[in-house]
């Protein structure tokens, strides 16, 4: 056990925690942010997509430890009111189905679209890759980050 | 009212008295309480308000004097939309705007029966009877501004939750005027809105749970959090019947965080698995001590299970004769006597259904008998009979809160993980949340039936069908979930479909040969009619090519001369496909169809080869048969949806056996299809209204595969008879 100190979404947590930990636990279970989801505990779906220092992480795999003095943003974080452009985005085209991988879907856009203010579809399928989504989401996911993109460089 | 009389006294109590369920369900002040009940000695369900009816009352609309309006929906969301689309039903003939309404999720109440999201059931299923609540509803308020106002009906209209009087203006809200609705006799045959002033019904609405999913504030199951919660994370067996023998706990118990061990046993239908629980106050000191748990299993004979060796069983199989399902005219005379014979076996394996949430449930005990459970699920009434039947507490001494499902796919309508979290609970004097890990989810089943079909065709000389056999070769969901010994009436289940399509083939005899087995088998999306739909449609589409004709002409001129729901589809299908423009070289297209009990559905699938023998799909055209659409946007999602999940399904993955065990544990090795590989699908919606209603989320799934392994025979001559295939090889 170690006091470990998070920033997260901008906000200090200090908590005790085993250093070996995912971060994906320690931003659920311990900060208590619950939009970051478990889906396969080995980077292989994206669910507990978040940033950290700005890039795009797996929190299942990431210990928590190593995410400590860096700037963590989970979903909760990108905006307060559904305002971001990516979930402008997503309304519009009405992307989600069960929902459950959505956190991380946008969280791993939200990165390509910084680096890449005009992805292509394949720009997009690669950034996306990592991200699965069983309700089969895919198309719409496409078209949204197109419309996020437009909305950004309106 | 304290939780524990509200459980003692649930909201299924007959002659509801309005003030209680007013306490039960946090509103303030009487108001108009209406619903569906039956009287004694009743078949039909009547409407029927709380307080003015003797009978059971599910109430569905809850108007209190604040102006509150709550509506029941008892169909749980797993990603389907019935979150919107079942309070829409009711919305659209009440005259209130979705934003108006409180969506309240039943729990499992007696009193609304079946409250199981499966089937493709919620629309098709409520239809007619919410919107007749709602109706009632109205025209209850209605009635009261008239007497209030002392006005005539015909003067007086409801919209947005308010009643309005015509000649003068004046207004009345829905919760000024509840209290005196409330009291007013039950309508019992409200007039029921024209479709063509539909507000809601058949608009691409937006849906209200579409916010909280972007933003991370939809609450799943695995996303409740109880004071004093601890968590559990559970040691089971991957050989299906194992005995537990002892277990060294030494380690576990020096991972700081862990409580206590609980050992108890897995139930799935009639089966019982033994399993270990490690109690932690977090959930990765509880996934650490599992680690760390020693167990000693006794596999009892079932550590040689091998699918190789199963799938050899059901080829030998295939040449028995099993029990006939349908036989009309003389099949083996005609069959014998065709100048031109046909046969091929299609070979479909064991999948997952793999939700994107793992399985999980929270659980609570309030004293000795007394449960609270908290959990994603398909239904409801399933989670208390199957705790009930397990756990030997009445029924009514469980609640449920049905939390979003992170996917369901037939997954969570087995509620073997709530049983296990309440046996877990049982043991701690705590709220205890157990999460599964993806390898149990992946390990654990139950899992689709493989399913093999051996076809036969006889065809006259100029293509005619003379003679036609479906045989379907299979264990069975009931005799592995259900423990059936008799064997006998799965032969319907497991031939979904194959002798009510609407082609007409002469001399057509189906049949069933049951195989045992010993691994769990479930429904899984579209349930049989996923795997025998790609034997029955690839098939039609071997008899065509026999004969010499396309495909798809093949089917409409010579199998459906009369006219059908499916003859109008295909005949959609090819116009929104332009099924007769040529393609480019080295391309082919496919077609396929299923009607089941879900509905009818059907694909024309465009697709290109490539020098590498590689097969990329160009284009995806879909056509879905409904009668009556409630939110056309959520029918393109579900088809879209479904496609993705026939796709991953027809060229991805399997489960498969080896010594006992299921080779794939995880998404690196039971892969689904990502972005990357996910083509456009283009979906048309035939709906011209009226009583006639069929379901939305299966009938997107079988016809994809068959259409995909046509259009690649299209473009290659390759014929595509065993699921999954490698798409980058073919």
């Amino acid at each position: 056990m170690a006091s470990i100190t998070l920033t997260v979404n901008k906000k200090k947590y200090t908590i005790e925690a085993d250093p070996q930990m995912p971060l994906l636990w320690a931003i659920r279970d311990i900060v208590g942010l619950k939009g970051t989801k478990f889906g396969c505990g080995m980077a292989q779906c994206g669910a507990c997509t978040v940033h950290l220092d700005g890039e795009a992480v797996r929190s299942c795999v990431t210990l928590v430890g190593r995410a400590e003095g860096q700037e963590i943003v989970t979903i909760e974080g990108i905006s307060d009111d559904n305002s971001h452009p990516l979930q402008k985005a997503w309304i519009e085209f009405q992307v989600p189905q069960c929902g459950y991988c959505q956190s991380g879907q946008i969280m791993s856009a939200a990165v390509l679209l910084r680096e890449n203010p005009h992805p292509t579809d394949r720009d997009i399928d690669e950034a996306m890759m990592g991200n699965l989504c069983r309700c089969g989401t895919y198309t719409r996911i496409r078209k949204a980050i197109h419309r996020a993109a437009e909305i950004m460089n309106a | 009212m304290r939780l524990k009389e509200m459980i003692k006294q649930p909201a299924s109590r007959g002659d509801l008295d309005r003030r209680r369920f007013l306490q039960l369900t946090g509103l303030s002040g009487l108001g108009l309480v209406l619903g569906l009940g039956w009287k004694p000695g009743d078949e039909e369900a009547i409407v029927a308000a709380a307080g003015t009816t003797a009978v059971n009352l599910s109430a569905y609309i809850i108007i209190d004097s604040s102006g509150t309006i709550s509506i029941m929906n008892p169909q749980p969301d797993m990603g389907q939309g019935t979150f919107q689309s079942v309070p829409a039903m009711i919305a659209e003939e009440l005259e209130v705007t979705l934003e108006q309404i409180r969506i309240i999720q039943t729990g499992g109440e007696k009193q609304y029966g079946r409250q199981t999201s499966g089937g493709s059931n919620s629309i098709r299923g409520n239809y007619q009877k919410l919107r007749t609540v709602g109706a009632a509803a109205k025209e209850m308020l209605i009635l009261a501004a008239t007497q209030r106002w002392k006005v005539p009906v015909s003067e007086c209209y409801a919209s947005g939750g308010v009643v309005y009087h015509k000649p003068s203006g004046k207004s009345l809200s829905y919760g000024e005027l509840a209290v005196e609705a409330g009291r007013l006799p039950v309508p019992q045959q409200p007039v029921l809105k024209d479709p063509r002033d539909f507000k809601i019904i058949g608009k691409n609405y937006p849906r209200p749970d579409v916010p909280l999913k972007i933003s991370g504030k939809a609450v799943y199951g695995i996303d409740v959090e109880l004071p004093g919660m601890l968590y559990a994370s559970v040691a089971h067996c991957p050989v299906f019947n194992s005995k537990l023998v002892s277990y060294e706990d030494a380690d576990t118990m020096r991972v700081k965080g862990v409580k206590k061990l609980v050992r108890f046993q897995r139930a799935l239908g009639a089966h019982k698995y033994d399993a270990v629980a490690v109690i932690a106050d977090t959930y990765w000191a509880a996934y650490q001590g599992k680690l760390a748990l020693k167990v000693k299993w006794d596999y009892d004979g079932n550590d040689v299970f091998d699918t190789d060796v199963y799938e050899q069983t059901l080829r030998e199989l295939s040449g028995k004769e099993g029990t006939v399902v349908h036989s009309d005219g003389n099949f083996e005379a005609a069959f014998s006597s065709a100048p031109v014979q046909l046969t091929a076996l299609y070979e479909l394996p064991m999948v997952s259904h793999s939700p994107m949430e793992p399985q999980n449930c929270t659980a609570l005990w309030h004293g000795k008998d007394l449960l609270e459970i908290w959990v994603s699920s398909q239904g409801a009434d399933r989670v208390k009979d199957e705790i009930a039947r397990n756990l030997g507490i009445p029924r009514d001494n469980i609640k449920v809160n049905i939390l979003f499902s992170g996917g369901g796919f037939g997954r969570r309508l087995y509620n073997d993980y709530a049983v296990e979290a309440a046996s877990i609970a049982r043991e701690v004097d705590a709220p205890v949340k157990m999460i599964w890990t993806r390898e149990e989810d992946t390990q654990l089943g139950p899992f689709r039936p493989p399913t093999f079909s051996a076809m036969k065709a006889g065809l006259s000389a100029d293509g005619k069908p003379l003679a036609f056999q479906h045989k379907v070769i299979s264990p069975s969901m009931g005799s592995t979930l259900e423990d059936k010994k008799d064997t006998s009436g799965e032969s319907s289940s497991m031939t979904e479909g194959i002798s009510t399509q609407a082609y007409e083939l002469p001399n057509m005899k189906n049949e069933y040969v049951f195989s045992q087995i010993h691994i769990p088998l479930a429904a899984w999306r579209s349930v049989t009619s996923s795997t025998v739909a790609f034997a029955h449609e690839c098939f039609i589409d071997e008899m065509a090519a026999k004969a010499g004709r396309d495909p798809l002409q093949y089917r409409l001129d010579v199998l459906l001369t009369k006219d059908s729901d499916t003859k109008r589809l295909l005949l959609k299908l090819k116009e929104v496909s332009y099924w007769d423009r040529p393609l480019p070289a080295g391309w082919g297209r496919g077609v396929a169809q299923y009607e089941f009990f879900a509905g009818l559905g059907g694909y024309v699938v465009e697709v290109s080869s490539t020098n590498q023998s590689g097969i990329h799909i160009e284009k995806v055209y879909m056509v879905i048969d409904l009668g009556t659409v409630v939110n056309p946007d959520m029918v393109a999602l579900q088809v879209e949806g479904a496609a993705t999940m026939a796709l991953t399904a027809a060229i991805k993955s399997a489960i498969t056996f080896t010594n006992g065990q299921t080779r794939q544990t995880n998404f690196h090795n039971y892969p689904l299809v990502r972005i990357n590989e996910m083509p456009e699908v283009e979906v048309h919606i035939i709906a011209e209204g009226g009583p006639k209603i069929k379901g939305v989320g299966e009938p997107g799934l079988p016809p994809f595969a068959p259409a995909l392994a046509n259009a690649i025979f299209a473009a290659t001559g390759k014929r595509i008879r065993k699921l999954p295939f490698n798409i980058n090889k073919v």
